[in-house]
């Protein structure tokens, strides 16, 4: 009977599902104990890296990281090792990533990006010899140690510049995602600008929301946002987005008078975006290689950072590159709203 | 027994069989090349995928991920047991599962009370999202494919709209990560500790039960079989008396229902809050699942679980230096090969049912022969 037929079927699949739920066999970690002790012997730091969705090559906060890392690796030697997020994550598959490379004696581990707190919390609690890292959120384990950037501070200064350079008073600003990381960006960027002149006009535009971090991603969007602020008579735009950036960039390049503005990474150097540097006005760099940096050498000094580092403008965690000398002329006012911001004067938001 | 072997169409179950192993197999294929390509021994590769792939850690995590990915499949199959395209599962999932963290962040009561309210929201707001695709198909006309996926681009807009903090949402203490009020500790689902190898998500005995329901309500029922002769003929069932729209409607519904639960075992096993790294796409992975396990429930199954057994075991490939793209290139092969596939064995099928009408046909000819030379 085809009843009867379907039934075994269901019955052999369930048999077959309940003999895998078992978890029959040795785990992963079994497996790969041999490997992991014999490889740990080495000399120099064994660096763990997980990216963000984009990796190194985004030419922005990925590539920072990798930065710091690599001239980690170049002073004291070792190796790195790096695995990179797809959009699809769930948490096991970022649990996995640092599980993976933690297992494998690589220590320290480190989480580029916030998405990586939880998990990181997990996995830090199984290891806890390893010392973990995660930049731009904050883990409360012993052996954690959060590195945290001061972004409102330096997009104030860029803000700051902005307004001082645009000859049309009119501004822009494009965020990749509207998380509250970026929103930092922007609060930061808003008030530097009207700060600086009251009546002034900002574009504010985000490229995808919530869930959607293509925003981080898309230098074709990245482009047409910028389009449409410079038709609008904006001629300054500041583009927090990630590789998104790139486009914007392009874009602003294609407008005679008009500036860029970049982010995380010193753009104008950036051998890639070349073509485009006489349009780049400056930099909001955020020294993700100095956290990463300094947190690979207190683990290579066998005194792990912990607890929250936080990089602020007064520690140089941020600030505005000057490659191109296109700021230098209005540095010292650029100087004094940086006074006011380490001495307190001026609280920059963190919101909008 | 005897008898059971003879009622199995054996013929139609290998066919049946063979599309989705021929189209595994050519990605095997493709992807050892591909590996060769970039300079690498695909040998190793694979071993390396199969050692990690059935360790129990991964075991765990492949079921869990399964789980998952097999109630996405369904949801899917239901539009594609009556011909509809519901690309929209991914928005119904994601918007459905914020609703329910958001009702569930704010429930005080009982887990035996919470849980069912948060599973039932999320089922309803699911369906309620997909009904609007089903009623502008039947009362505008408006393709359901269009649609469903404006409906996903709405979703995710609606979402990042609520989910700011003052709205719904709260920020963390880092202040870089939005999310709804975490669940309270009793509306958290059952987990089952397996030691070492990981917490298995007790959410994935709902979805065997949803298995069971799809199997029973399409094979079994007269609403499922309204629903598949809708399916294979628009006009012969409205001409027997079936009604097409009221059809569209509800399979929309019922599909968008099962698409809220995509999201629960995250929700109610994992992360117990809605926040921007909740899993985003699912609902396009149902479709390539459903296509796999051609919309048959043991079928779906198996596909959930090579498509979790993939991830699972490319993720290493990642950390063994292999480049990480190969998990794209397997499952989109397989896609690729399971349309082709499916054709060929198709064509095939029909060829060899030709040939043996054909002989029967001959063989009864040659018989009447016969019998009149014998007159």
């Amino acid at each position: 009977m085809r009843r009867v037929a379907k039934l075994s079927a269901a019955c052999i699949a369930s048999a077959a599902l309940a003999l895998t739920a078992t978890a029959c066999g040795s785990t992963s970690s079994d497996n790969n104990s041999s490997s992991a002790s014999s490889s740990g012997g080495g000399d120099g730091v064994k660096i763990g890296l997980a990216f963000d969705v984009g990796g190194r090559g985004d030419r922005s906060f990925n590539d920072s990281a990798a930065r710091g890392a690599d001239k980690a690796k170049e002073e004291f030697g070792g190796e790195i090792k790096e695995l990179t997020a797809k959009t699809s994550d769930t948490e096991a598959d970022r649990e996995q990533r640092l599980n993976d490379l933690a297992q494998a004696g690589y220590n320290p581990v480190i989480g580029v990006g916030y998405a990586y707190a939880a998990s990181m919390t997990k996995v830090a609690a199984k290891y806890p010899k390893t010392s973990f890292g995660i930049v731009d959120s904050v883990v409360d384990a012993k052996n954690v140690n959060s590195i945290t950037f001061t972004e409102e501070q330096g997009s104030y200064l860029a803000g700051v510049a902005a307004a001082l350079k645009s000859k049309s008073g009119h501004i822009g600003f494009i965020g990749g995602v509207d998380v509250p990381l970026i929103k930092k960006f922007e609060a930061g960027y808003i008030q530097g600008a009207k700060d600086t002149k009251p009546g002034i006009k900002i574009e504010t535009q985000y490229l995808s929301h919530g869930s959607d971090t293509s925003g981080f991603a898309s230098p074709d969007k990245g482009k047409a946002a910028a389009k449409g602020m410079l038709d609008k008579g904006a001629d300054v735009i500041y583009s927090a987005a990630g590789s998104s950036g790139n486009g914007s960039i392009e874009a602003v390049s294609g407008v005679k008078g008009a500036w860029a503005i970049g982010v995380d990474s010193d753009q104008y150097n950036i051998p890639s975006l070349a073509k485009y540097k006489d349009s780049i006005l400056t930099s909001m760099v955020k020294n993700v290689d100095v956290g990463v940096y300094d947190f690979i050498k207190s683990v290579h000094d066998g005194k792990p950072l912990t607890g929250v580092n936080s990089y602020s403008l007064a520690k140089n965690g941020v600030s505005l590159s000057t490659s191109g000398g296109f700021i230098d002329d209005i540095q010292p006012q650029l100087d004094a709203a940086k006074k006011k911001i380490v001495d307190g004067q001026i609280q920059v938001k963190t919101t909008p | 027994m005897k008898k059971l072997t003879q009622r199995i169409d054996k013929e139609r179950l290998l066919l049946g069989v063979a599309a989705p192993l021929l189209a595994v197999v050519a990605a095997v294929v493709v992807t050892a090349l591909v590996i060769l390509a970039t300079g690498k021994n695909p040998i190793d590769a694979f071993s390396e995928m199969g050692t990690y792939g059935i360790a129990s850690d991964s075991q765990v995590y492949i079921l869990n991920k399964a789980t998952t990915y097999y109630l996405a499949g369904v949801a899917v199959a239901v539009g594609f047991r009556m011909n509809l395209f519901n690309i929209g599962v991914d928005g119904q999932y994601r918007l459905a599962a914020f609703i329910a963290a958001v009702l569930g962040g704010a429930l005080t009561a009982p887990g035996w009370i919470a849980i069912p309210l948060i599973l039932v929201c999320a089922m309803a707001t699911g369906a309620l999202w997909a009904a609007i695709a089903g009623v502008l198909k039947v009362t505008r006309g408006v393709s359901e494919v269009i649609s469903t996926i404006m409906l996903n681009a709405i979703a995710t807009s609606i979402i990042a709209y609520l989910l700011q903090p003052g709205q719904l949402g709260q920020l963390d203490p880092a202040g870089t990560l939005v999310s709804t009020k975490p669940l309270p500790q009793g509306s958290h689902l059952f987990n089952i500790d397996t030691g070492a190898s990981g917490i298995l998500d007790g959410f994935i005995f709902v979805a065997v039960v949803v298995g069971v329901a799809y199997w029973f309500t399409l094979g079994r029922t007269r609403f499922g079989f309204d629903l598949r002769t809708v399916g294979l003929s628009e006009s012969a069932a409205s001409a027997s008396g079936v009604s097409v729209k009221k059809m569209v409607v509800t399979s929309m519904i019922i599909s968008g229902g099962v698409a809220g639960l995509i999201g629960m075992p995250t929700l109610l096993n994992e992360s117990y809050q809605y926040d921007n790294s909740f899993p985003v796409g699912i609902g396009f992975t149902g479709i390539a699942i459903a296509l796999l396990g051609r919309n048959n429930p043991v079928g779906i199954a198996l596909a959930a679980l090579l498509w979790g057994f993939l991830e699972r075991s490319t993720n290493h490939l990642e950390f063994q230096g292999y480049d990480k793209e190969i998990l794209g290139v397997i499952q989109g092969v397989i896609v690729l090969c399971v349309v082709i596939a499916y054709e060929v064995v198709r064509r095939y099928g029909l060829k060899r049912q030709q040939q043996r009408v054909g002989a029967e046909l001959a063989a009864q000819a040659a018989a009447t022969t016969e019998n009149q030379e014998v007159a």
